[in-house]
């Protein structure tokens, strides 16, 4: 009351931690594009200038992982690879989140197939299934807001949680 | 004569014994003969210097799910010279389920035969480096075989802890 008042004045204002740190983390949201095959062309089609995914604050694609909160796997995922994305998906910093991109990424899609993992749910956690063979960029852009009310919905005590000691031993 | 005509006639009096059986459909000359002989007739076909099929475009194999004669080879020839495609078959019975390798005569044949025995199970003799090309080294199993499933055998392909 009589505190807030006097900051106001002062050009001020007053939140709570939580707000603020998801409010950071959701405006700043730094991708790691996990490009495997044409859905890529998508991700690509939102980083320019008439998707511009710089509009909600993510438009620093990181190609490497320790410097990404958000990954984004556009295309197939083979057997092969599945250990590769696992590997890359592992080497984020937490707190972080997965967009499945596209309907071979969610579901195996089309590739109903040996080589193909049917949906890389089954090794991965996902936030966010994306539709479409490929989605186009503004349902990108969507998947990314949804990810973003995801975040302002967390509290900063969620990701208090120490690193998996099972990564640790290698 | 037609260059169909000079290939036949340059294989017949090079290999006297070799049995030929020519399809041509819609263009494609194809040449079926015995597995035995696929080394030399690639050899003269290819250095030949009227024929010269100096580009082997492509290595690939049938598996035809029968006993006898259970799978058949095929290459596709290309000849710059000549601007003729030309196809070899050749069978392989399933009990052997081998044949020499072409390549010493195209380098290229190196990787694709390592395609057929990755999908197929038909080993290369004499191969220089006969490795799965596509499939992890420990799968146990050969796609492209009509016996194999088209979800494949679950649990031989691991996948990550989650």
């Amino acid at each position: 009351m009589g505190l807030e008042a006097k900051l106001q004045q002062d050009s001020f204002f007053t939140t709570t931690f939580d707000a603020i740190i998801s409010w950071a983390r959701k405006s700043s949201v730094w991708p790691m594009p996990m490009g495997i095959s044409c859905c890529a062309i998508e991700m690509m089609a939102v980083g320019d200038p008439k998707y511009d995914i710089a509009r909600f604050g993510s438009e620093v694609m990181r190609f490497t992982p320790r410097q990404s909160d958000l990954m984004i796997v556009a295309g197939t995922v083979t057997y092969k690879m599945s250990h590769v994305v696992k590997k890359i998906y592992d080497q984020m910093p937490e707190p972080k989140w997965v967009i499945a991109m596209g309907a071979c990424t969610s579901s195996g899609g089309m590739y109903r197939s040996y080589s193909v993992v049917q949906g890389i749910d089954q090794f991965l956690p996902v936030d966010v299934y994306l539709a479409g063979c490929p989605p186009r960029p503004d349902n990108l852009l969507n998947a990314l807001i949804q990810i973003q009310e995801k975040i302002g919905r967390t509290k900063a005590r969620d990701f208090q949680n120490l690193p998996n000691p099972e990564l640790l031993k290698n | 004569m037609e260059f169909k005509d000079k290939i036949l006639e340059k294989l017949n009096s090079n290999f006297p014994s070799l049995h030929v059986e020519t399809t041509d459909f819609r263009g494609d000359f194809c040449i079926k003969f015995s597995a035995d002989k696929v080394v030399e007739v690639c050899n003269l076909l290819k250095h030949d210097s009227e024929l010269q099929f100096v580009l082997c475009e492509d290595i690939t194999a049938i598996d035809w799910a029968t006993s006898k004669n259970r799978f058949t080879m095929v290459y596709h020839l290309f000849s710059l010279e000549n601007k003729f495609r030309l196809r070899l078959k050749v069978d392989i019975d399933e009990s052997i389920s081998a044949v020499d390798t072409v390549s010493s005569v195209w380098r290229t044949a190196n990787w694709q035969e390592r395609e057929v025995y990755d999908m197929y199970g038909i080993t290369f003799n004499n191969h220089p480096d006969l490795r799965r090309m596509y499939m992890p080294e420990e799968f146990e199993y050969h796609p492209l075989r009509k016996e194999f499933p088209v979800m494949g055998i679950p649990g031989s392909l691991p996948l990550p802890k989650k």
